[in-house]
């Protein structure tokens, strides 16, 4: 499965991300940083296709995205 | 036979920045702006060789960011602390100057068109959103007309203060720069041009003068949420400051065409009992 991975700490909550997600994965979430910013979650990380949208329009540099891949082996 | 997931990073933080959080507001482009010059420095793999020089402004902090020499400069004069780093320092090196447009087209604007001038190896970042961040969101040189700033709260009067300065076009007239582009961060893929540029301007360097210029918001100077100043910008600002290259070595315009004037020629002058 892929993977997004938000630094929270980082995250200024500016929404950017979240209008660069064309399948609307991102929202802003309940928890509250040190820097009182509600930070981005992603609500249904199933349908994530690790377009990396998100992290090219991140400021902060706070979103890594990895894709899963399958490895079969003998 | 097993079969199990690995994950491969398509997108990572680059080594070239420093864990140090920004002090920008939410949603500045100037966190983008200094990512993607991190990266290019982190493709090219000349972290150890490059020098960076800071403007005043919002930048003014920038050398907490980039891991990378940096030094600062006096309010405008990044090109000339960066002609004289250039100068001194063996030619391998690469120098850039990161600058807003209050430290570039207005304090400064007699640094850079000299540095211009003298085709200096250096890059020059240009950060354009057309207002003064740092100071509360006063009038620049790039505003555009009809904006109300804390200077121009009936909107910028063309009558009164001018038209906005086109400094890249302006840079274009001159002869010696090797390399003139403007581009936007407004939405991924406007990023990932400007990334493009950034990194020819780098690849450029020392063959002479590279400038690369960054449509980008200011939401706090601004007063729009992140998302609608970058479609503030697509909207107001690119139809004004056209993005694209301006110069490149396989694209020059007629104005970088050096003129070396046959001076033993005095179109008849003397004949006319003019001194001589």
């Amino acid at each position: 499965m892929n993977r997004v991975a938000i630094d929270q700490d980082r995250c200024k909550a500016c929404r950017l991300c979240i209008g660069a997600c064309r399948l609307n994965l991102l929202a802003l979430g309940q928890s509250l940083n040190a820097k009182g910013y509600h930070p981005v979650e992603i609500t249904d990380r199933a349908r994530c296709v690790a377009c990396a949208q998100c992290a090219a329009m991140c400021p902060e540099g706070a979103i890594a995205v990895y894709r899963g891949v399958k490895r079969t082996s003998a | 036979m097993s079969e199990q997931i690995e994950e491969r990073a398509v997108f990572e933080r680059t080594r070239v920045l420093t864990a140090k959080h920004t002090h920008y507001c939410p949603g500045c482009t100037h966190g983008i702006a200094h990512r993607l010059v991190a990266e290019v420095i982190d493709e090219l793999d000349i972290q150890e060789k490059t020098i960076g020089v800071c403007p005043v402004g919002c930048a003014v902090l920038a050398y907490e960011y980039f891991d990378l020499d940096m030094q600062e400069a006096a309010h405008g004069r990044a090109p000339a602390v960066a002609t004289g780093i250039r100068r001194v320092l063996p030619p391998d090196r690469y120098v850039f100057t990161y600058q807003g447009d209050g430290d570039l087209a207005s304090i400064g604007m007699a640094e850079i068109v000299h540095a211009a001038n003298r085709g200096e190896k250096i890059t020059v970042i240009f950060i354009n959103n057309g207002i003064y961040g740092m100071t509360g969101g006063q009038m620049a040189p790039t505003t555009l007309p009809g904006v109300k700033t804390t200077t121009s709260p009936y909107g910028r009067a063309p009558e009164e203060c001018g038209h906005p300065i086109r400094v890249s076009e302006l840079l274009n007239t001159l002869v010696a720069p090797r390399f003139i582009a403007r581009g936007a961060l407004s939405n991924p893929r406007e990023i990932a041009r400007a990334k493009k540029l950034i990194r020819q301007a780098f690849e450029l360097q020392h063959t002479g003068f590279t400038f690369v210029e960054l449509l980008s918001t200011c939401p706090t100077g601004w007063g729009l949420p992140p998302e609608k100043a970058m479609r503030w910008l697509e909207h107001n600002m690119m139809p004004f400051f056209r993005t694209g290259v301006l110069r490149a070595p396989d694209a020059m315009p007629e104005s970088a065409t050096p003129y070396a004037p046959d001076l033993s020629n005095d179109g008849g002058a003397a004949k006319n009992g003019a001194a001589t």
